[in-house]
């Protein structure tokens, strides 16, 4: 099997992709609002959101930002969060491998968790069009760069914020992706150690390291959870594994 | 070792998490290239995964108001009732609104 990235498939990949992208423009919006808030500027936010596109890990280093943004700790929280974009990519890699480095490393740019689950359905039913991937995240993008404006412009018009609960957005965001997962009853047992882990470490260890050592703590956790035969993300093909 | 939040810090941390992140989008890639990922490595990176968005919750639980604990409460309720995660984060934003509100 075979797979070509072509303008007009990227096309029919963003006209696929534009109807849920209406949704990424709130969520958008919510991290322009949350990013003005924390004392980013208008431009700091939009850089924010057009070079690292990846909305968790921004709402997360918004938690970092300071008077001294940890670097360690900036870097360490950026990859856990990111790091199943690892396993996404693998996952696409039997469809990628037939494009030459360049544009597959280029297509990967965009690559985010509604365009890859496109993806990857794509090329289990043994389509061809990689453009799902590259047009779709292009989609996306442009979504995400519309509500991160409109929450820059919004959100420096609102003058007790509190009020509103706009300071709890990030963590309703994160909640509902945790909840929204296709995720076992067995991953209870890991997360109840990072949960642990992330209070233990609030409390007796240094400050922002609490998200590092629970995501740790819970990924070890993991380890000893029986292997499924089933893998969680369901287009990883088992031949790969 | 940290930033100072000065303009150019904040470029600085700002293309490190670009670049961290990219890297993560196409190691995956490159790595099977040559070596395909195990599963103890698989159930290490998908209990990790959630774990991170665990450690960022429970703690903001711990330290917050009654107004957040409340708009977790909602949010994780209308999410398990409903799998929408606008309509989940909807009504924790309102919730805490409404308890601040009264």
């Amino acid at each position: 099997m075979s797979a070509e990235l072509t303008l007009k498939g990227s096309l029919s990949g963003f006209k696929r992709m534009a109807p849920l992208s209406l949704f990424v423009v709130a969520f958008g919006l919510a991290f322009g609002v949350a990013a003005i808030q924390r004392g980013l500027s208008g431009l700091e936010t939009l850089l924010m959101s057009g070079l690292v596109f990846a909305g968790v890990a921004q709402f997360a280093a918004l938690e970092l930002w300071g008077p001294e943004i940890p670097l360690i700790a900036l870097i360490a929280t950026t990859f856990a969060i990111n790091a199943r974009h690892l396993l996404m990519g693998a996952a696409l890699y039997p469809w990628l491998r037939h494009l030459p480095p360049l544009q597959r490393y280029t297509s990967l740019s965009v690559m985010s968790d509604a365009n890859w689950a496109m993806a990857a359905t794509d090329y289990q039913r043994g389509e061809t069009n990689i453009g799902i991937l590259v047009g779709g995240g292009i989609a996306l993008w442009l979504a995400w760069m519309l509500g991160t404006a409109l929450g820059v412009i919004f959100g420096s018009g609102i003058s007790e914020p509190e009020r509103l609960g706009l300071d709890v957005i990030m963590g309703c965001f994160m909640l509902a992706m945790l909840v929204g997962g296709k995720t076992k009853l067995s991953m209870l047992f890991p997360w109840s150690v990072a949960a642990m882990a992330a209070l233990l470490a609030l409390y007796f260890l240094p400050a922002n390291s609490h998200v590092i050592v629970g995501a740790l703590a819970g990924g070890i956790a993991g380890l000893f959870l029986p292997d499924t035969p089933k893998p969680k993300e369901t287009s990883k093909p088992k031949e790969t594994a | 070792m940290s930033l100072a939040l000065t303009p150019a810090g904040a470029l600085v941390a700002i293309i490190i998490m670009a670049g961290v992140t990219y890297l993560a989008r196409i190691g995956g890639v490159m790595v099977m290239a040559r070596v395909p990922i195990g599963p103890k490595v698989e159930r290490f990176i998908n209990a990790m995964a959630g774990s991170v968005l665990v450690a960022v919750i429970v703690p903001m639980a711990a330290q917050g108001d009654w107004a957040a604990r409340m708009a977790l409460v909602a949010t994780l309720g209308v999410m398990l009732a409903t799998r929408k995660p606008l309509a989940a984060i909807t009504a924790g934003i309102a919730t805490a609104a409404l308890w601040r509100l009264f």
